[in-house]
């Protein structure tokens, strides 16, 4: 244990440097830190500064995306929790794409445990494989992995700030630190006298930053309460700055044409007719699309629709059916992965009751309400990129390999993202802007794609199909035998980001499926692998999107099969395996007033899914409204261990509620011809007000170890419809999107 | 020829073809970039806009077409000077991305200037038309309620 411990203490170093009029404290990316950390030598490890001090006032960086759930405002409150300065005080930047913000929490997910049975040990471990997430500079923001990162390192990098700049104050008044107290950005004397952090700085960064212990949680003043979203008062005026609306002097406007073959070899086009319409500058071919450069988005868009391009086909099959079947194809292979395999499922135990089925759910898009766009700056010897994004070390190394430059010589800046679900995680909006900015050196360009080129130019949540087989025998699950295949996102993810082919058991195709709390003696859970070239990605909750619908709607019919009540049978096979997890099905069943039984009209579901560390239960409610179905209500009820912000906890536990609805009403992406059959929003809808359903949310913090909050709302969703509409229709939802089946109100 | 334009209270000349819609005058010309950009197609509603009071969506009204006064997001109120609608936007913590909301105050806006205290079916009736692809409704719905009352107050 204590070399385990050593090596998560080197992983983050604090440190501190002089700036102009002032001071910063940061964390090293490698051990060997710099002279002058801010500006180091080749060898030298850079610091990447959370909190900078100087004579305009205090900044902390918050390098995490801010896509909506709240994190700008959380992870400056765990800095402000040790530094003792008011929110409403400081300025919080994004700041830099940069090593040292790697992302600590993310490569901790790979361990090959269940999660919900993790050991203290395991739990250490977890945060030492973070070192890898360093070595690879991950600076990500996904897998709802945000809090349980910065949780430890920010605290200490305020407590570390605070405790130098009272050093500083006593070495100037001559006394010692202990009869010095801090609050709202001061140093206070025992006299009373307060001086300003600011009027501090300089003296400070002569110092050698002191380390200290972490606060008790039980004086915590902004943790764990609700606080004010620093991002909120921008975003109702209309100022907040998403990617799209960088504005820069002497800036053009782009659109562009990609494939919509996905994949396939751009063979010919011919631009003469789009090179003379208003507004046109130059026509950009960008190899396996085109671009227009204009003075106004929209007439850049009219003249790149007006080039006509003859399109190489697509690497996967043509039509919807016949990727399936490839989807199909992949049981008859060895799985992928057997990720539990408990007890002995080859038998069915006798006087048994067996029930099998079959499940299948569609490719998704992650459709944003932004548009994929991206500004580029390039002068020949540099390049300055500005987007919404996940992921700025990795579109950085994007980029400046797009423009065979040095990454030092690209400089990424990361504004708000307009939705990002997993989608801006991925590099193309970033690669494809730059080549656009490349044709016009010395101009800024944004290239702002059609919501239609978004729509059908996505890394799709990878259609899937699961095999389920099980038995109940005297009111309990005795066996569950489930196979699940899909497109391996992880694997193409790999190739896609470093260029090396992904391989290995895909533990993300399988989330949501192995490692769910129910203790079933026969218990075996396996992915097999389907080779397809359509392009798949994170969609939030990943794996756990189809595998909640597959292994929630089998646990309803296996209840049915027993004769149970729906809830009562999970509870009480989650009971000795899960206890947080019990307690959510429990508070759900409290809140809606569960009793097993509806009136005429109204059908109720419930489903559960552990992920990403976060237990969620959920109790829909559907209504029948002259035929046409309404979901009426949602309680929703998670366990996340400590919630930093419970309001923000709520809001994206039912935030990914509506997104998993949405899905699972309306949401299919389908192929003919090789192309993407949706287009718009007509096509590819979502709930909306008239058809959302209320929401009452419980935040429990009874779990030892720190679950997320951004996806985990989205899994039981479906499945938790789905339910709901059997029990009051009698028709079992085996497939997505519902609306397929059913007469929901649209 | 250059067109004129009043918006938010400003008198502009326009150089752009007729046929350039509003959306992207404001966004592109005038620099005026909390209208945002959904779908182009009036599916999303995030390009909401007033014109003389009424909320139309800017992608589809060509400049030659825009009949009166143009109102956007900036010219309902400030971060220094919040509107009361945006108030309780910001007190029930609405806004999660936040791309949609410019779209979700106007076209709300309008429905209060209309009906001072709209039932749920009604606000179900006027907002049908604005997408939020995080699901921020019940909120949205209770910041209207929540501004109704205080408009009403005042």
């Amino acid at each position: 244990m204590a070399s385990v411990g050593k090596i998560i203490r080197r992983t983050f170093l604090i440190g501190s440097a002089a700036i102009v009029g002032g001071v910063a404290f940061g964390a090293y990316y490698v051990t060997r830190p710099a002279p002058n950390p801010l500006k180091p030598k080749e060898g030298e490890a850079a610091l990447n500064p959370f909190v900078l001090i100087d004579q305009n006032g205090i900044t902390l960086f918050a390098p995490r995306a801010e896509m909506g759930q709240g994190v700008k405002t959380t992870w400056a409150a765990l800095i402000a929790e040790e530094l003792d300065v008011d929110l409403d005080q400081i300025t919080v930047l994004h700041g830099p794409a940069a090593a040292a913000y790697y992302n600590s929490a993310m490569m901790g997910e790979g361990l090959p445990n269940k999660g919900y049975d993790i050991s203290d040990f395991q739990h250490n471990l977890g945060e030492a494989l973070g070192i890898l997430g360093k070595a690879l500079s991950l600076q990500v923001t996904g897998g709802s992995t945000s809090m349980k990162d910065g949780f430890e390192r920010m605290r200490q990098a305020g407590a570390s700030a605070r405790e130098t700049l009272k050093r500083a104050a006593a070495d100037r008044l001559g006394i010692d630190p202990s009869d010095l107290k801090t609050a709202s950005g001061h140093v206070i004397t025992p006299n009373g006298d307060k001086i300003a952090y600011t009027d501090l700085a300089v003296e400070a960064a002569g110092l050698e930053p002191v380390e200290v212990p972490l606060r008790d949680p039980s004086e915590w003043r902004y943790l764990g309460r609700i606080q004010p979203r620093l991002d909120m008062v921008g975003k109702v005026t209309g100022t907040a700055e998403f990617g799209i609306d960088v504005r820069l002097p002497g800036m053009r406007f782009a659109a562009v044409r990609m494939n919509p073959k996905l994949g396939g070899a751009m063979n010919s086009f011919d631009d003469s007719a789009a090179k003379s319409m208003p507004g046109v500058e130059t026509v950009v071919d960008l190899g396996t699309g085109v671009a227009v450069i204009a003075n106004n988005t929209w007439l850049a868009n009219q003249a790149v629709e007006a080039v006509e391009i003859d399109w190489g086909d697509a690497p996967y099959p043509p039509e919807t059916d016949g990727i399936f079947l490839k989807i199909v194809e992949a049981f008859d292979g060895a799985p992928n992965s057997t990720m539990r395999d408990d007890g002995d499922v080859s038998v069915t135990p006798d006087g048994a009751t067996e029930i099998t089925a079959e499940y299948q759910v569609p490719y998704l898009a992650h459709a944003t309400m932004e548009p994929m766009n991206a500004t580029a700056l390039y002068n020949g010897d540099a390049l300055e990129l500005w987007c919404g994004n996940q992921a700025p070390t990795l579109i950085r190394f994007r980029a400046a390999n797009t423009a065979n430059l040095d990454t030092e010589a690209v400089q990424i800046h990361t504004t708000y993202l307009g939705g990002g679900f997993g989608r801006r995680g991925e590099l193309d909006f970033g690669e494809i802007a730059t080549k656009v900015a490349m044709a016009m050196p010395g101009t800024p360009v944004q290239t702002t794609w059609s919501r239609e080129e978004d729509m059908r130019h996505d890394y799709f949540r990878p259609g899937a199909i699961a095999r389920m087989r099980g038995a109940v025998q005297d009111g309990k699950a005795v066996l569950i035998d489930g196979k699940v295949a899909a497109q391996s996102c992880m694997q193409q993810a790999v190739e896609r980001y470093t260029g090396f082919p992904g391989g290995g058991p895909d533990k993300v195709l399988v989330e949501g499926f192995f490692n769910q709390p129910y203790a079933v003696p026969n218990y075996r859970m396996s992915g097999h692998v389907a080779d397809l070239a359509v392009p798949v990605g994170f969609w939030r909750s990943v794996g756990n999107s189809h595998n909640g619908f597959f292994h929630e709607t089998f646990m309803d019919e296996l209840a049915h099969a027993a004769g149970r009540d729906p809830l009562d049978f999970r509870l009480e096979l989650m009971r000795t395996e899960h206890a947080p997890s019990a307690g959510c099905l429990e508070a759900v069943r409290e809140m809606s007033n569960w009793t097993g039984k509806t009136p005429d009209g109204v059908g109720r579901g419930v489903a559960f899914t552990y992920s990403f560390g976060t237990p969620v239960a959920q109790v829909i409610e559907v209504v029948d409204e002259d035929g046409a179905i309404r979901i009426h209500k949602v309680w929703i009820a998670c366990d996340m261990g400590l919630a930093l912000d419970p309001e923000n906890v709520k809001a994206q536990m039912f935030g990914g509620m509506m997104y998993g609805l949405s899905a699972a009403c309306f949401g299919a992406i389908t192929f003919a011809d090789g192309e993407v059959e949706q287009f718009n929003f007509p096509d590819y809808d979502a709930l909306r007000m008239h058809t959302a359903p209320q929401v009452e949310v419980r935040v429990l913090e009874t779990n030892r170890h720190m679950g997320g909050a951004g996806e985990p709302g989205t899994p039981p969703s479906m499945p938790a419809l789905g339910n709901a509409l059997f029990d009051l229709t009698g028709n079992r939802a085996r497939s997505l999107p519902l609306v397929n089946q059913f007469n929901l109100l649209v | 020829m250059a067109t004129a334009l009043k918006i938010n209270g400003t008198p502009h000349q326009i150089d752009l073809p007729d046929d350039v819609p509003l959306l992207w005058v404001l966004r592109d010309e005038v620099g005026l970039t909390g209208t945002k950009f959904g779908c182009g197609v009036a599916a999303c509603g995030a390009c909401t806009v007033h014109i003389d009071g009424e909320a139309v969506r800017s992608c589809q009204v060509a400049l030659s077409d825009v009949w009166g006064e143009v109102t956007t997001i900036e010219g309902v109120g400030t971060p220094e000077a919040l509107a009361t609608i945006q108030q309780s936007w910001a007190d029930h913590q609405v806004a999660q991305c936040g791309y949609c909301q410019s779209g979700q105050i106007m076209q709300a806006a309008a429905l209060l200037a209309e009906n001072p205290a709209p039932t749920d079916a009604e606000i179900d009736e006027a907002m049908q038309g604005n997408l939020c692809r995080c699901g921020t409704y019940p909120r949205i719905r209770a910041a209207i309620h929540d501004a109704a009352s205080k408009l009403k107050e005042a």
